[in-house]
């Protein structure tokens, strides 16, 4: 088995976030009632014709940019022709030998270092609609809600060698696209799905092997168990003296297989050819220097930022740079409270426990930077304690506003008055006369537990190092 | 040009229309007909030409990302010869 | 007086005098669709009772002075293309017999603007696929001039409802020949505008890059207005043309002296009926009496033309016709066992032979293996002809040429033999294949009095120029005054 290599290629779909459709004004938003956001335009009404949104054309010029790819200065839309009920008008308009960007490509961290994944192209297209199951009557219902929805495909070259390279590749592109705030990225929304083509190869050949195809996969965890389960297949199969077919297969969650969706009788011929409707798309130099100058700073060069400015360790630097929901999310509430340690600290421990926790996305997190800031500084002053932090934070999740408004809507406020402490500390030490014999026989320990009955007494809002040395002093004169 | 049956009913499936057995030899004609008519194209003098898609010359003709919500929704609907809860019906695909 | 004999410039005149109101119009209008509908079948659907309410409205109004225009409230004719929100809008197909429409096609907005009254939808040959409307799926439509002859096609409803006077002017469409060609045939004026200058929104599409609307009228004068009425720039066509709007009443003058008209030796050669080509060279003699310089040009690009012409709207069209598919719209079959089989059946059963035809031959085209042998190739074509007419247009201001080699045929006498229906296209493809604007006006008559069509070729957008031509030749010629169709049975 392991003198195989698998061979995988990838085609990214990605739902942009404009705010109309590629070439109708309907809206895009995501969960409306059936036909309801449709025209005559993207519902393939007789007569009507598309006219291309501007905004369309600009994002996939900044994926374009922000994936090294070159940006093509004569561009058209072509039609691919085939009959589905989710296609209303049987063609998709689409990009067949110009597409807007060409010859790119991403890093990836991977165990034998950086490695660079070719893209091959960047076109923009139209999304079809969705197609629902008739619970009644058996049959299926069509609804062209997201018929028109742009999209643009993002076409890697067979570089990836692993289902781990192509979690890493997905995940790169996926904050890369999130950075450049072209799409949403929402996965289980579908507005970001992968195709995906798998061979594999015994190493050291040079031809690639026949490659099938999984199509409009969704989740991270179904793409890299479809994989390992295919390329496994696929090994099997040449071993036992067998062949690939070419063909586009089915990914079952279910049953953790892929099926063939074969039909022989339909084989396909898109019949491209230019869409008449449409003009070509011919970009100046001043419109590709314009993006280009205006597209913000990127994962990498963030990652690197972190890590020679704020000295970040490359673990944390990668969680947060891969983010920018959790980037920017650093950088705002450092700037306030000009403490980005402990910042990167609540990042990288408690809220990215919480998120997963609550299989949330740092897109999802509910409360802003400054309330994050505000927290961190609280507890910089000396006004709660790190523990009663958690509680904070675990309220910012839950119901966000201004943390000082929490510590003092629930009493959260640490007790620090001198006279306070000391009452608290007396009190203690009368009621554990045994911890006070220990520390006198040299059992450092006893401080420490004396200190947790104090907090557990106050539920954590005493100053703790107020504590320890008043507990300190204490001792000593006894 | 010589086309053949199979070809004629490769041709009509993709386009989802249906020929009849005894109509498959009238349209095998007429389209030989029409292509050797039409392979006139292939003595022009054109080598090296571009083509040109369209008779408007025109390039960038974009639009404005700005909603514009089409009113008479009821009215995309009626013409549907089946529909239930405001979709479109038709026989199950996977 | 009969009303429904006046030009729609007569009519305007009439309603500014106040000597006859809309109502008026309308109802001679009607009167005349009574009696002559039924010999001529150019209808699809008829809107007498709206089209009586809606004059009715118009009047009032003008009286209140809410409507200044004179235009407003002339009646029109609509080919069965254009879609018209809340009226059928069938294509002549048994694929749209009952289909309503849920917006207006811009040029409708345009024409509900002004306030003219649609009277209602005209025939033609299905999908606009066909020169004689005896591809419609509901009635063969009959020329006037001799109701045993098609009136051509595919306009050939709006040509001949204008040409026996059941309305005053009509929209056309013309892809390939389906304006000039029928009003050629009917004895009437049509304009097949440069392509963008009309928007296609809303004209349900046969060959994208190929088609417009046009006006159908019986004088040029009309032609010129109603084109006022129908073009400018729109937003929701991308091929629509963003240039500024003209007056294309303004160049309408006698005075042609030093005008160059371009003939094209090889237009006047094989295959021309030697009627046609007599009253063709007539008129040539006619302008050079009204003293235009008549400039021998050469246009080597007939055949090539009608080759790419055949490929490239084919092409087009079995790509545009997929949406008709029995799903969202149109007509589905009634007994089916999966998808693939109500895609079949519907789309079989709603078709007509015909288009299936063109789908087929566009389909194989643009097929693996075909495509740049057939689809390619032709658009390499349409660059050489744009080349050639490019050359042409350094010699002369507008090309004359005849619109088609015959006048009208016989019902029935081409219908088995599609290729010999296709030929018939020769003069007119040319000015689509390189999106160029022509004019068909009537210049004679044959022996059995058969109207004959002449066409004149404009430069890009110099629709001002072959009106101006037209116009000069037709007030010299007073075809009207001299030839009326006679409803010969």
């Amino acid at each position: 088995m392991s003198d195989y290599e698998v061979v995988i290629g990838l085609e990214v779909h990605a739902e942009l976030s404009t705010k109309t459709k590629i070439f109708c004004s309907c809206p895009t938003s995501f969960g409306s009632e059936p036909n309801t956001q449709v025209c005559p335009v993207c519902m393939g009404m007789p007569g009507t014709l598309p006219v291309l949104n501007e905004k369309v054309v600009e994002y996939a010029v900044k994926a374009g940019l922000a994936t090294n790819c070159g940006i093509s200065k004569d561009s058209k839309n072509d039609r691919k022709n085939y009959f589905y009920p989710d296609t209303p008008r049987a063609y998709q308009i689409t990009q067949d030998d110009k597409p807007l960007c060409e010859n790119g490509y991403i890093e990836i961290d991977t165990n034998e270092g950086k490695k660079k994944v070719r893209i091959l192209r960047i076109h923009i297209e139209d999304d079809a609609g969705k197609l629902n199951h008739d619970e009644l009557r058996g049959g299926s219902l069509v609804d062209l809600n997201r018929a028109g929805v742009p999209l643009i495909e993002i076409v890697s070259e067979p570089d990836l060698r692993s289902a781990k390279e192509v979690e890493e590749y997905l995940r790169k592109l996926k904050s890369i696209l999130e950075y450049i705030e072209v799409s949403d990225c929402k996965m289980e929304e579908g507005s970001l799905r992968a195709d995906v083509n798998v061979s594999v190869r015994k190493i050291g050949t040079k031809e690639f092997g026949t490659r099938t195809e999984m199509k409009n996969m969704n989740s991270f965890r179904s793409i890299v168990r479809a994989i390992e389960y295919e390329s496994n297949r696929q090994i099997e199969v040449l071993e036992n003296g067998g062949k690939i077919y070419q063909e586009t297969l089915r990914w079952d969650e279910v049953s953790g297989k892929t099926f063939s969706m074969r039909n022989k009788e339909d084989a396909q011929d898109y019949r491209y050819f230019p869409e008449p409707d449409l003009v070509a798309i011919k970009l100046s130099d001043e419109y590709i220097e314009n993006i280009k100058n205006n597209l913000p700073e990127l994962p990498e060069s963030r990652k690197q930022r972190y890590l020679e400015e704020c000295k970040l360790s490359e673990k944390d630097a990668n969680i947060i740079s891969s983010s920018k929901y959790l980037a920017d999310l650093f950088e705002q509430a450092s700037k306030i409270c000009n403490n980005y340690k402990a910042v990167n600290n609540w990042i990288i421990s408690d809220i990215s426990r919480i998120l997963n926790e609550k299989e949330m996305e740092p897109k999802d997190i509910p409360f802003t930077s400054k309330e994050l800031a505000n927290l961190v500084i609280l507890i910089d002053k000396g006004t709660i304690s790190s523990s009663i932090g958690k509680k904070v934070l675990d309220e910012l999740f839950e119901n966000p506003r201004n943390p000082e408004e929490i510590i003092k809507e629930k009493g959260w406020i640490q007790i620090s008055d001198e006279k306070a402490i000391k009452e608290i500390v007396l009190n203690i030490l009368e009621a554990n006369p045994q911890s006070i014999a220990d520390f006198k026989a040299g059992k450092d320990r006893a401080l420490g537990f004396l200190v947790g009955q104090a907090m557990k007494q106050t539920k954590g809002k005493a100053n703790p190092k107020m504590l320890n040395e008043m507990f300190l002093e204490e001792l000593k004169n006894r | 040009m010589k086309v053949s049956k199979e070809e004629i009913l490769h041709i009509a499936n993709l386009a989802n229309l249906e020929i009849n057995e005894n109509e498959i030899d009238k349209y095998c004609k007429n389209l030989e007909e029409i292509l050797d008519f039409a392979d006139i194209v292939n003595k022009a003098p054109v080598e090296e030409m571009n083509i040109t898609i369209g008779a408007n010359q025109e390039k960038n003709v974009f639009r404005k990302d700005e909603i514009e919500v089409f009113e008479d929704n009821e009215m995309l609907m009626q013409n549907a010869p089946a529909k239930s809860r405001n979709m479109f019906e038709i026989p199950k695909v996977l | 007086m009969d009303i429904t004999n006046l030009t729609v410039h007569e009519l305007m005149e009439k309603l500014q005098n106040k000597d006859l109101t809309s109502t008026e119009i309308t109802k001679a209008y009607i009167n005349k669709i009574d009696k002559k509908e039924e010999d001529v079948k150019a209808f699809v659907t008829l809107l007498k009772e709206e089209a009586l309410k809606q004059a009715e409205q118009i009047d009032k109004k003008r009286e209140n002075k809410e409507i200044e225009s004179n235009v407003a409230g002339i009646p029109i004719g609509i080919k069965d293309n254009i879609c018209t929100k809340g009226v059928k809008t069938t294509c002549s197909s048994h694929m749209l017999e009952n289909f309503i429409s849920p917006y207006d096609a811009t040029v409708m907005e345009k024409i509900n603007n002004e306030n003219l009254i649609n009277l209602g939808k005209l025939n033609m040959d299905e999908f606009a696929m066909g020169g004689s409307t005896e591809y419609s799926y509901f009635k063969k439509t009959s020329n006037p001039w001799n109701l045993n002859k098609v009136p051509g096609g595919s306009s050939g409803g709006s040509a001949a409802a204008v040409a026996s006077n059941m309305v005053p002017w009509a929209l056309g469409s013309d892809t390939g020949g389906s304006i000039r060609q029928p009003a050629s045939f009917c004895g009437v004026v049509g304009l097949k505008p440069t392509y963008g200058l009309v928007s296609r929104y809303g004209l349900v599409a046969f060959a994208s890059s190929l088609d417009q609307i046009g006006p159908i009228t019986k004088d040029v004068e009309d032609s010129a207005i109603l084109l006022n009425l129908i073009t400018g720039h729109d937003k929701k066509d991308s091929t629509s043309a963003n240039i500024e709007k003209k007056d294309y009443t303004l160049n309408l003058k006698n005075n042609i002296k030093g005008k160059k008209i371009g003939v094209p030796k090889e237009f006047l050669g094989e295959g021309i009926n030697k009627e046609v080509k007599e009253n063709i060279e007539k008129a040539i003699e006619r302008y050079k009496n009204l003293g235009a310089e008549i400039v021998d040009i050469s246009l080597d690009i007939a055949n090539y033309s009608l080759a790419t012409y055949y490929i490239i709207a084919c092409a087009e069209a079995s790509s545009n016709l997929g949406r008709f598919d029995g799903i969202r719209y149109g007509y589905r079959t009634k007994e089916f066992k999966d998808l693939k089989d109500l895609y079949k059946k519907s789309r079989s059963e709603g078709f007509g032979e015909e288009v299936k035809r063109r789908i087929i031959l566009g389909t194989y085209v643009l097929s693996s293996g075909y495509y740049d042998a057939y689809y390619k190739k032709a658009q390499q074509v349409r660059t050489l002809v744009m080349k050639e007419f490019k050359k042409a247009f350094d010699k002369c201001d507008v090309i004359l040429t005849p619109t088609a080699p015959t006048v009208a045929f016989d019902i029935g006498s081409k219908t088995n033999n599609p290729l010999e229906m296709y030929l018939a296209d020769i003069y007119t493809v040319s000015v689509n294949v390189a999106g160029l604007p022509g004019i068909s006006i009537p210049c004679g008559v044959d022996k059995e009095g058969m109207p004959i069509g002449m066409q004149l070729i404009g430069n890009k957008f110099e629709e001002d120029k072959i009106l101006n031509l037209a116009y000069a030749f037709e007030q010299d010629m007073k075809f009207r005054e001299k030839y009326k169709p006679e409803f010969k049975k």
